[in-house]
């Protein structure tokens, strides 16, 4: 390969304003997108395991529809193709006067689609916590918000960690595919100083790297609410 | 496989053609000459120098120039070649050059000195500038009243850094939107998302050709770049650079530049300049 090194690309002022800038749309996006994945995650998954039939098909179906249809097909659907079916004004808001119109659609894609992921997290904790402590909730009088109040949900959230400790971790790699809709973080930053410098290979590097720094501490991190997390019993570790 | 190689015999026992054995090429040749494959980069919205057309097959002014540098390069290393098409965009064709994917780049890429830190460029085949694209009905005319409004730039462009050193002189305050490609930058126009997309003057006329309602949109401005195109080669490979430069001396000195530019130029109504006919005239260099 023929290509000429320069890692100090790198420290140049303006190209590590540009990744520093980059990490911290990144933080702000996957972060933000969380927030809307937990919180729908949660409502969605819990619905899927109601008794009633009717929340049970409308969550049913949200599930299949964002975690079937790709990220970057979701993004673009919100970005160029929402706008135009929604009434003229609006769309017109949405295009021109929305703050951070790249910003708020890539939180709320990635955020929804997550939302979808995290949701049979949920449902499958709720799930594990098995027929035999539901069945008994009833029969000592709970009513179905009580089971779950008292009996699934503080269960089934701790057994859920671990998996989420993978969706947390996913959510900041999906949050690369914001670049698609213009958003500059930091592969797009990245990207922007390979352009501009042509020393691609030392600005993806420094990406990779950074990537991997934001992973590493996230699993620690987890690591440490696992351990906290964990029921005695519940789930044998070796 | 016998007959070929009686008749390549025979033809270097009559001194018309001396192909040279394999191992003697360096580079690229030698790379080409080994597999038989020889890969190209092309960009698929910049029409008409390299775009898709309906079979999702690349087409162009420089894919065309490209093609003839295939023979070229099949001629030297004396065998068929296969071609390989990868499409790049103006973020990858630096780096898949650099790290050996593609052999020759056939899109739009503006022959920059910075750029010829990584890459080395062959004769200039166009000569154009940064213009803006608006709605009609925009009331924009130059980049003067850009204030306030939103542009569509393609990240990773001389253009991007031709209009955004042109506000800044003027000191406006223009909503940038970064889109990838051409693609998404007239997509961003058409669906109003910003007021105007900008980039070399003869992509934007090749952009509204392939629009929905070609009446609905303009160039305007002063030129603010000079841009001039060259298909792009590995760096420190003479040898396959030297080649590339003899085809399109061919090319330029037979006139046959003039029906390939005619066949993708005038559809869009855009005669070759006296500047860019000077630059043909001066890269048609004697054998």
């Amino acid at each position: 390969m023929d290509y000429n090194w320069n890692w100090s690309v790198l420290w140049d002022e303006t190209y590590l304003g540009w990744l520093i800038s980059g990490v911290q749309w990144t933080f702000a996006v996957a972060l933000a997108a969380w927030v809307i994945a937990l919180t729908i995650g949660i409502i969605v998954g819990v619905g899927r395991t109601l008794p009633s039939k009717p929340i049970a098909f409308i969550c049913t179906t949200y599930v299949e529809i964002f975690r079937n249809v790709p990220l970057l097909v979701q993004m673009f659907l919100w970005y160029f193709v929402v706008p135009e079916l929604v009434p003229q004004d609006i769309g017109r808001w949405m295009k021109r006067d929305m703050p951070n119109p790249e910003y708020v659609t890539a939180v709320v894609a990635l955020g929804l689609y997550t939302a979808s992921r995290i949701a049979e997290q949920v449902r499958a904790g709720i799930q594990a916590v098995g027929t035999g402590l539901t069945s008994a909730a009833y029969a000592n009088g709970f009513s179905v918000s009580q089971t779950y109040r008292y009996v699934l949900l503080p269960i089934s959230f701790r057994l859920i960690v671990p998996p989420m400790t993978s969706e947390f971790l996913t959510i900041f790699k999906n949050s690369s595919l914001a670049l698609t809709i213009g958003l500059l973080e930091l592969t797009a930053q990245s990207q922007q100083i390979a352009e501009y410098t042509f020393q691609g290979f030392e600005a993806f590097t420094a990406a990779t790297v950074i990537y991997i720094c934001i992973a590493l501490t996230a699993t620690l991190i987890a690591q440490l609410l696992e351990r906290h997390a964990k029921i005695p019993g519940f789930v044998e570790k070796t | 496989m016998k007959l070929k190689r009686m008749i390549t015999i025979g033809v270097m026992g009559l001194g018309l053609a001396a192909p040279v054995a394999a191992e003697d090429f360096t580079g690229t040749l030698a790379k080409v000459a080994e597999s038989g494959v020889i890969t190209i980069g092309h960009r698929e919205s910049s029409v008409p120098f390299a775009y898709l057309d309906e079979n999702q097959k690349p087409i162009g002014y420089s894919i065309d120039l490209c093609m003839k540098i295939v023979d070229k390069v099949a001629e030297t290393v004396g065998k068929d070649l296969e071609i390989k098409y990868v499409p790049v965009n103006p973020k990858t064709r630096l780096a898949l050059m650099a790290n050996g994917t593609i052999d020759l780049e056939c899109g739009s890429t503006t022959n920059k000195l910075s750029r010829q830190q990584q890459v080395e460029y062959l004769a200039t085949t166009f000569v154009t500038g940064t213009k803006l694209l608006v709605r009609k009905d925009s009331g924009i005319s130059s980049v003067a009243d850009l204030g306030g409004k939103a542009v569509a730039l393609a990240q990773g462009t001389t253009n991007e850094l031709a209009v955004k050193a042109a506000v800044k002189e003027l000191g406006l305050d223009v909503k940038v939107l970064p889109v990838r490609d051409h693609a998404e930058g007239m997509l961003s126009l058409e669906t109003d998302r910003v007021d105007v997309y900008a980039t070399d003057h003869i992509l934007l006329f090749g952009l509204i050709s392939k629009s929905k309602n070609p009446d609905d949109f303009e160039v305007v401005g002063d030129f603010l770049s000079f841009d001039p195109y060259g298909l792009m080669v590995r760096r420190n490979d003479s040898a396959f650079e030297l080649v590339g430069k003899a085809a399109l001396a061919d090319v330029f000195r037979s006139g046959e530049i003039d029906a390939i530019y005619s066949k993708w130029f005038d559809p869009l109504g855009v005669p070759a300049t006296p500047l860019l006919k000077a630059s043909f005239t001066l890269n048609a260099l004697p054998e």
